[in-house]
């Protein structure tokens, strides 16, 4: 198991409760009162720990290494997926992954970022940074949904959109501004779920939806607290300071009604319970589908404007901006 | 008066280094902190950020600041396209229309008194006007942006403003043009500012449905979100000269890929080179190009 730095704490009654395991193995000693105690008392620890994060330690527990993936889900959920590759314009990109498969007998079309479990393989995914062809192949995924009917479902974990010579000169801007208008006019409906890192344009490439859910710890913002330390505090030093600033995590973006809900994850974390965050997904992807699947195709257009029109907050000013004529 | 201590630093470093020169710089670029930089009075000379030629202001303005010298498209304002474009007279729309701090964002200053400062500064109420008035006889209706209010970044505001253009458009059967000149999505607002990628793309999508033609206008500099959602969905998507137009800024690239960026990379020219620009207009043929396309792309009726 991985410790983050705030879990510290947790480490070492881990670290106790695995020498009495093994004590018990070796001596042939009874000691599961010993064992129940120590694990009351990780329950009580983690109920301490993690109710109440500060948004900073959301961001790291989204990044958690051992955090369950994309492709985890897929596999998990979708029965017969069947995975599709490239933009049919340029190349495949492994930073996003999709196909069709099916959820409890509905036919889907599900994608999303993926990063690498190991070193190689995060390389080999480009730590979940898409370039264009990656929204270009899930805009032809979307696409090809819309032509048979079936429902998207788009898992949005990334640090951004990769920033690189060649996705410019491709045209990372277009990729992501096309994705952006062709979702919100698609006929099918369209579920997104943050289950990690949502970060500024490269998340909202695959974020546009009918309902946008986020799991517990995860944060979807313009920006990574990283990035906007160094340009607004002109310093990395500052992250903690921006996550809170930022109000990236999902209670706040309920409560700004920019998402729709907030998916449970067990006590620490999706990577202590994969299993268990995987059936919640789906039973949760299942009971909204069922929703979203009675409206028209024109209903859930309209809605969908309506809802993003809705997005902002302004005021009017007492007088008229000088300038004006 | 000098003393002889603010020359001898220099001296030894001189001898030191046995240098050929009699001056040589020691520090690299400028080392003058923020703080104590003159702001230049706007009134006289200006340099051109280009050539370096000096010209007068009202040279510049004569001719719709552009460098005289070296044909430099210097960054201008949202009224200053509206007088060069519009016939005449224009009304201006939705400009009551002002941020709000909803987030209580504070870096090294408070979102609200920056908003206040750029207010102050630039005399406008946010980073984006809007117009509607006729060019060669023909009525258009035009959201501009303004670099200098907090760097023409885009909130709540600039995405509610381009919203309430598109319905004008919609309402009246107009064609529409957005001036992007924007550093991107205003971070002091974070999801929010995100969010208007989206609004502004699902509005634009309306409008394309309408049959109402969209322009894309991309002026200097135009990245990051502005770049990601509507300046890169015109109908046409056309430039000025040797505007700096990309998604992520040039530093980040550099930052990340370690090597040094080619020469013209990303500039007007290169985005035309690359298929994402329908063409690039010199400012003074602006007018004129624009009323010839608003002659062709005449608005059909509604199909009922």
């Amino acid at each position: 198991m991985v410790f983050l730095e705030f879990e510290k704490s947790l480490e070492k009654l881990y670290e106790q409760l695995d020498k009495i395991r093994q004590v018990s193995i070796e001596g042939d000693i009874d000691v599961s009162d010993k064992i129940t105690e120590l694990e009351a008392k990780i329950n009580k620890k983690k109920k301490e720990i993690y109710s109440n994060l500060t948004g900073w330690q959301k961001v790291q527990l989204s990044r958690h290494p051992e955090r369950p993936y994309t492709q985890y889900y897929i596999d998990q959920i979708c029965k017969n997926f069947v995975e599709l590759h490239g933009d049919r314009r340029f190349g495949d990109d492994k930073a996003i992954v999709g196909g069709i498969g099916q959820i409890n007998g509905q036919s889907v079309v599900i994608m999303g970022h993926q990063k690498g479990v190991n070193t190689k393989m995060r390389q080999y995914r480009n730590f979940g940074m898409a370039n264009p062809e990656g929204y270009r192949k899930a805009l032809r995924l979307m696409k090809l949904a819309e032509k048979f009917n079936y429902p998207v479902i788009c898992l949005i974990d990334t640090p951004g959109a990769f920033p690189g010579i060649e996705a410019e000169e491709r045209g990372q801007g277009e990729a992501i501004a096309r994705n952006l208008y062709e979702m919100a006019e698609l006929k099918v409906p369209i579920l997104c779920y943050v289950i990690g890192e949502g970060a500024s344009g490269g998340a909202l490439g695959i974020g546009l939806g009918d309902r946008v859910f986020m799991m517990e710890y995860t944060w979807f913002s313009v920006i990574s607290p990283e990035s906007c330390s160094s340009i607004l505090w002109r310093s990395w030093d500052h992250k903690e300071t921006a996550a809170e600033s930022l109000k990236l995590t999902p209670e706040h973006m309920l409560e700004f009604g920019l998402i729709d809900d907030i998916l449970k994850e067990p006590l620490g974390g999706a990577h202590t319970d994969p299993d268990k965050i995987a059936k919640s997904l789906k039973s949760h992807i299942k009971k909204e589908l069922a929703i979203q699947m009675e409206l028209s195709a024109d209903d859930r257009i309209n809605n969908r404007l309506e809802k993003y029109s809705k997005m902002g907050h302004f005021e009017m000013a007492k007088s008229k901006s000088k300038k004006a004529k | 008066m000098y003393k002889l201590e603010d020359f001898n630093s220099n001296a030894i470093v001189m001898a030191k280094e046995d240098s050929m020169g009699w001056f040589k710089r020691l520090k690299d670029n400028v080392q003058t902190s923020t703080k104590f930089k003159k702001e230049a009075p706007d009134g006289f000379w200006q340099k051109c950020r280009k050539c370096g030629a000096t010209n007068t202001a009202k040279e510049l303005k004569e001719n719709l600041f552009i460098c005289p010298t070296c044909d430099h498209h210097v960054r201008i304002g949202s009224h200053d396209y509206f007088d060069l474009l519009f016939d005449g007279k224009y009304e201006e729309l939705f400009s009551d229309l002002i941020s709000k701090d909803f987030l209580e964002f504070t870096d090294l200053k408070p979102y609200i008194d920056r908003l206040k400062a750029a207010h102050k500064k630039t005399e406008l109420n946010d980073a984006i006007s809007v117009a509607e008035g006729k060019i060669h006889r023909k009525r258009i209706v035009i959201a501009a942006m303004d670099f200098s209010f907090i760097g023409g970044s885009m909130g709540s505001v600039v995405g509610e403003k381009i919203a309430m253009a598109i319905d004008r458009s919609l309402e009246t059967r107009t064609p529409l043009m957005i001036i992007s000149k924007s550093g991107g999505a205003r971070m002091m607002e974070s999801a929010f500012s995100l969010m208007q990628m989206a609004k502004t793309s699902a509005k634009l999508a309306q409008l394309g449905r309408a049959g109402i033609p969209y322009f894309s206008f991309l002026t200097d500099p135009t990245t990051g979100g502005v770049t990601a959602s509507y300046a890169m969905l015109g109908d046409l998507n056309f430039a000025e000269p040797e505007a700096l137009i990309g998604f992520a800024g040039p530093r980040v690239i550099k930052e990340t890929i370690k090597r040094d960026l080619p020469e013209g990379f990303q500039t007007s020219e290169f985005l035309l080179e690359s298929g994402f620009l329908d063409f690039i207009v010199h400012r003074k043929d602006l007018k004129d190009k624009l009323g010839e396309l608003l002659n062709i792309l005449e608005v059909q009726e509604a199909a009922s």
